[in-house]
């Protein structure tokens, strides 16, 4: 079969069977081979045991979206597998692996059109001491997608603490019964560069540290948990802490406690420990302390589907807070980026001493992806401390709006950090003028704020504009680079404040916009309708999750109104 | 608890003065921030009246600064005995009022200082107690005669008709 | 101990701000602010190395009348604001300030778990049955009789016993002062900054406005009549019988306090990327 840039398989089967851990061997193995790519998730409702796959995509060039078909669908078993159709759709050429001991693949499977290829998964790995499937099927995939036996190897070494020599045997196995197979083949891998295998979760803690965080308080909510795990001995190294709180209340208290005392402070969370947190984001906002917030978006309203994806908590990430609460808001626009926009936001929360808020979501922050290493530039974003001072004023009327902080400890310059209004030095105040002035001023501090060019990634020219944000960005700038030109992408990772004259300029020339979110309601349109001008005709290309859009499904509606225009 | 010294009682008799300057002076801020002006100043003025003895002390003893009590000290009662309460006060309160507290703070110094010049203490102890009881008998008639001055609170008088204004 | 601080380095007026308390004239708030100015001197501590946490309420008005380091937050929530301070900077002295409505109602579940965490916090928690700040609901220690205008035929709920919970959450040291006894407190502050943990001071603090009857509780409080125990079983039998107006320390544990402290550092971040390299 000719080479293609691109390929997607996808490992099933029950709990036990180990689809994970093949998986993430299997992505490494791409990885080692040259190859970027990653790998998602998705699982059934049961705690152990329940049906799970491991969605791979394999590329040669950097992408964190997925792909529209996937080529291979292994099964180790078919138990509930069925329930992933959506999520797995495959077309007429694709494959199905199945191992005929399990019966025949579900008709929501073969109805596509695809191949069935039994290959007896269970026997083989029987014939070996100690060998399970699921290394059967490592190998029967790696063979399908042309990785070379090698980099398979090369990644079984690195992942297996025992069982090795059983498990590479039993990929052997699998990857000799491959080569019987037609199956699909990779371009040369591009050229080689630095690279980091990462998800999105980790890529957030990474950047919290990179940003200065050394102090955390959380308490566990999926998919925002292994954030908070990464984070947990990772800052136990830099010289920081992670202290689990009773409940999300806590934790954002504690993270205002921490950081009122000088160290820059972080706590993450999903959509329902946002919401507990509210009331305190208000606090650093009138009483001007720093916080970052990773907010890792699940399917809402209330529980919702807690392990899958979508872009619903930009309404009370910009507008949840009561009262007027100037403060930041900043979306990662791609899985790696989530270092860099979360060590911003810890930047500017520092700097511009105000919560910000990073809003993440399940589909980044439980991706397992390789891409370009990230660079960070060092930013010299921190917090104006106030020396000892004669006659110092906590919440001097400054021109920024930005006053400088003292820090307990400090001779001469003790205040009440406070939620009550209060004048200049910190002083409750019901006056008129002084509740307008604080007002003013954390106002002003927040709308000086000069982003330079990273408010949002501007790429391609064109008449027709997309405008998205967050996980959405992926498959809209694969669309794009296989429509050609006459697009441009305007993804937002400055959310608030908005940057409504960037955008314009963005948008000069630019006839009809098309905004991309993965929401019900059209948060983001509504957004960006009472922020700024959209020029032209304004179109909306929304769902909710879980589903992840299709790079085709965007290429399919901007070919569709480029022709009906 | 005994008194050993002249010393000993002195500086007791010192901090007796300083807690009710303070304590005073507590209320009148207090007063003043609930703008009932009038109290506030009487209870400023006892404050100096207070604070006028507290320096008499040191000067009669000529002392730079008063010597502490020994770790151990402790008042009888919760405070020191010219010391008013806390929830002696009320926002309506008129003059009267303050004097009553004050007249009960006299009193109770009466009593203390009474006490210790009929105790077991040392004869210069008791000596100087009598003489500092006697002050306070001055003090007490004074106040008795600065009520009679004052109007009586008519019944009623802590009445507002209007609920608290607090919230948060 | 409440000797005057003729020797101290700074006197218990130093400790208090320039801010005029605007709580009502005869409040026992005011008599627990002197005693945390007295017990600062006694400590012979500086402002600056004292912050002074609270949440919302009369009571949590505390901090700006001291010239300390001040967090007024928002209601129920001083607890955890006060532990993320002291994990951050523990060599700072952190004194917290609740009223039983701040710290037993809207934040009981924090109070359970900084008995359980056991981080070195000073508690006190002003507690005068009602909550006043909002003009006089029932709180959980109301009693169920109470008449107020939310609940015109009281609550009919039994009180919440906060030694009691506190005992069995895992707080490690229960104190019950009273306003009445500026001094007592300050003994009691004092002892509760120097005691390595978590020290839970529930003091008796009339509310007149609201309450004026507890003007009477200067008549029905008395010193404990037995030493403290360091024996959680006794204390429990003792707290459950105890008739509310015990003063003194009741129970003293040995447990060690938590304090999350991080290590020296040994990387820096940037050495953490070897954990993604490939
Ligand atoms: C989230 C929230 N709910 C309600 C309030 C209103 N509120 C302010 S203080 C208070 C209760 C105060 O009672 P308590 O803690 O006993 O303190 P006190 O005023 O009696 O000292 C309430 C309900 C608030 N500020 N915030
Ligand atoms: S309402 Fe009650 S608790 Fe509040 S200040 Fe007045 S007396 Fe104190």
């Amino acid at each position: 079969m000719k080479p293609t840039p691109s390929v997607s398989v996808a490992l099933a089967g029950s709990g036990g069977a180990g689809v994970m851990t093949a998986g993430n061997m299997l992505l490494e193995a791409a990885a080692l081979a040259g190859y970027y790519g990653l790998m998602t998730r998705t699982s059934g409702p049961q705690i152990r045991g329940g049906e799970a796959a491991a969605m791979l995509r394999v590329a040669t060039f950097p992408t964190d979206g997925q792909d529209d078909r996937f080529q291979v669908l292994a099964a180790i078993d078919w138990q509930n597998v069925g329930r992933f159709a959506a999520e797995l759709p495959l077309a007429p050429g694709s494959i199905i692996v199945g191992d005929p001991a399990q019966g025949e693949p579900p008709e929501v499977f073969t109805r596509s059109g695809a191949r069935y290829l039994p290959v007896p998964l269970k026997q083989l790995a029987g014939q070996l001491a100690g060998a399970w499937p699921n290394m059967v099927a490592l190998g029967v995939l790696a063979g399908l997608i042309g990785l070379s036996f090698e980099s398979v190897e090369a990644a079984a070494k690195k992942a297996m603490k025992k069982g090795l020599e059983a498990g590479i045997a039993a990929a052997r196995l699998g990857f000799s019964q491959a080569s019987s197979l037609e199956g699909f083949s990779l371009e040369k891998p591009p050229s080689s560069s630095a690279r980091w295998l990462i998800t999105g979760n980790e890529a957030a803690g990474y950047g919290a540290l990179r940003g200065g965080v050394r102090f955390v308080a959380a308490y566990p909510i999926t998919p925002a948990t292994e954030l908070l795990e990464w984070l947990a001995p990772a800052l136990a190294k830099v010289g920081g802490t992670l202290v689990q709180a009773e409940d999300e209340l806590a934790s954002i208290n504690m993270a205002l406690g921490a950081s009122y005392g000088g160290v820059p402070s972080l706590t993450a969370t999903s959509g329902p420990g946002l919401a507990l947190m509210i009331e305190a984001l208000g606090l650093g906002v009138a009483a001007e302390v720093p916080v970052v917030v990773v907010d890792v978006m699940r399917t809402g309203p209330s529980t919702g589907i807690a392990t899958k994806s979508e872009q619903a908590d930009l309404n009370i990430a910009l507008y949840g807070m009561h009262g007027d609460a100037p403060h930041i808001v900043v979306a990662p626009n791609s899985l790696a980026d989530c270092v860099a926009a979360t060590a911003w936001a810890v930047g500017l929360a520092e700097s511009l001493q105000v919560p910000a808020i990073v809003l993440s979501d399940q589909y980044f922050g439980q991706a397992r992806a390789v891409v370009d290493a990230p660079v960070l530039e060092k930013q010299s974003l921190e917090r104006l401390k106030a020396e000892g001072a004669e006659g110092y004023k906590r919440y001097a009327l400054t021109e920024s709006g930005i006053s400088p902080m003292a820090i307990p400890g400090t001779r001469g310059t003790a205040y009440t950090a406070d939620g009550l209004e209060h004048n200049e030095g910190g002083t409750p105040s019901s006056q008129t003028a002084d509740h307008l002035a604080q007002m003013d001023k954390r106002a002003r501090k927040v709308s000086q704020l000069d982003p330079g060019d990273a408010w949002a990634s501007i790429e391609g020219e064109g008449e027709t504009a997309v405008l998205t944000f967050g996980s959405c960005t992926g498959p809209v700038r694969e669309a794009m680079a296989r429509n050609g030109k006459g697009v441009k992408l305007v993804s937002l990772r400055l959310l608030s404040p908005a940057q409504p004259e960037r955008l314009r300029k963005a948008l000069e020339g630019v006839k009809r916009v098309l905004v991309v979110e993965q929401n019900h309601s059209g948060q983001f349109l509504r957004y960006l309708r009472s922020e700024y001008q959209l020029p032209g005709e304004v179109r909306s290309l929304r769902r909710p999750g879980p589903l992840p859009f299709r790079p085709e499904e965007v290429r399919q509606e901007l070919l569709n109104w480029e022709e009906t225009a | 608890m005994p008194v050993p010294s002249l010393e000993d009682f002195m500086s007791r008799a010192y901090t007796m003065e300083l807690e009710a300057t303070e304590r005073y002076a507590q209320f009148a801020e207090q007063l003043d921030t609930h703008n009932n002006r009038e109290v506030a100043q009487l209870f400023r003025k006892l404050s100096e009246i207070e604070a006028l003895h507290a320096k008499r002390i040191l000067e009669e003893m000529g002392w730079p600064s008063v010597p502490a009590l020994p770790p151990a000290f402790a008042w009888s009662g919760a405070e020191a005995p010219e010391t008013a309460p806390f929830d002696s006060l009320h926002y309506l309160m008129q003059p009267y009022h303050a004097l009553e507290i004050a007249l009960r703070c006299e009193l109770e110094a009466v009593k203390y200082f009474d006490d210790i010049a009929a105790g077991a203490a040392p004869q210069r102890v008791r000596a100087a107690a009598k003489e500092m009881a006697d002050e306070e008998r001055e003090h007490v008639a004074l106040i008795k005669q600065w009520m009679k001055k004052v109007p009586r609170p008519a019944a009623g008088w802590d009445e507002d008709p209007d609920p608290p204004r607090i919230a948060g | 101990m409440n000797a005057p601080f003729a020797a101290a380095a700074l006197q218990p007026k130093d400790f208090k701000s320039g801010y005029k308390p605007v709580w009502c004239p005869g409040c026992g708030d005011y008599s627990v602010l002197t005693g945390v100015t007295k017990a600062l001197a006694m400590l012979e501590l500086r402002p600056e190395n004292v912050a002074v946490v609270s949440g919302i309420g009369c009571s949590s008005r505390i901090p700006a009348y001291t010239n300390c380091y001040g967090f007024h937050g928002v209601h129920g929530r001083a607890l955890p604001a006060a532990t993320g301070l002291k994990v951050a900077r523990p060599e700072l002295t952190v004194l917290v300030a609740s009223g039983d409505g701040d710290g037993y109602s809207i934040g009981g579940n924090h109070f359970l778990h900084a008995c359980r965490r056991n981080v070195d916090l000073t508690y006190i928690v002003m507690d005068n049955h009602v909550y006043g700040m909002t003009k006089g609901q029932p709180s959980p220690t109301t009693e169920p009789d109470w008449r107020s205008k939310l609940a015109p035929g009281g609550t009919g709920l039994r009180e919440f016993h906060p030694l009691v919970i506190a005992l069995a959450s895992g707080a490690n040291f229960i104190a019950r002062g009273f306003s009445g006894d500026p001094n007592g407190l300050a003994a009691l502050i004092a002892e509760a900054v120097r005691h390595p943990g978590f020290y839970f001071l529930e003091v008796l603090s009339p509310c007149v406005t609201f309450r004026p009857e507890q003007r009477g509780w200067k008549e029905a409080v008395h010193p404990a009549p037995v030493a403290p125990t360091d024996d959680p079983g006794r204390a429990a039998r003792r707290l459950m019988t105890d008739d509310g107006f015990n003063i003194g320390v009741l129970y003293k544990g040995s447990r060690a306090p938590f304090t999350g402290m991080a290590a020296a550092p040994t990387d820096s971040p940037e050495d953490l990327e070897c954990l993604f390299r490939l």
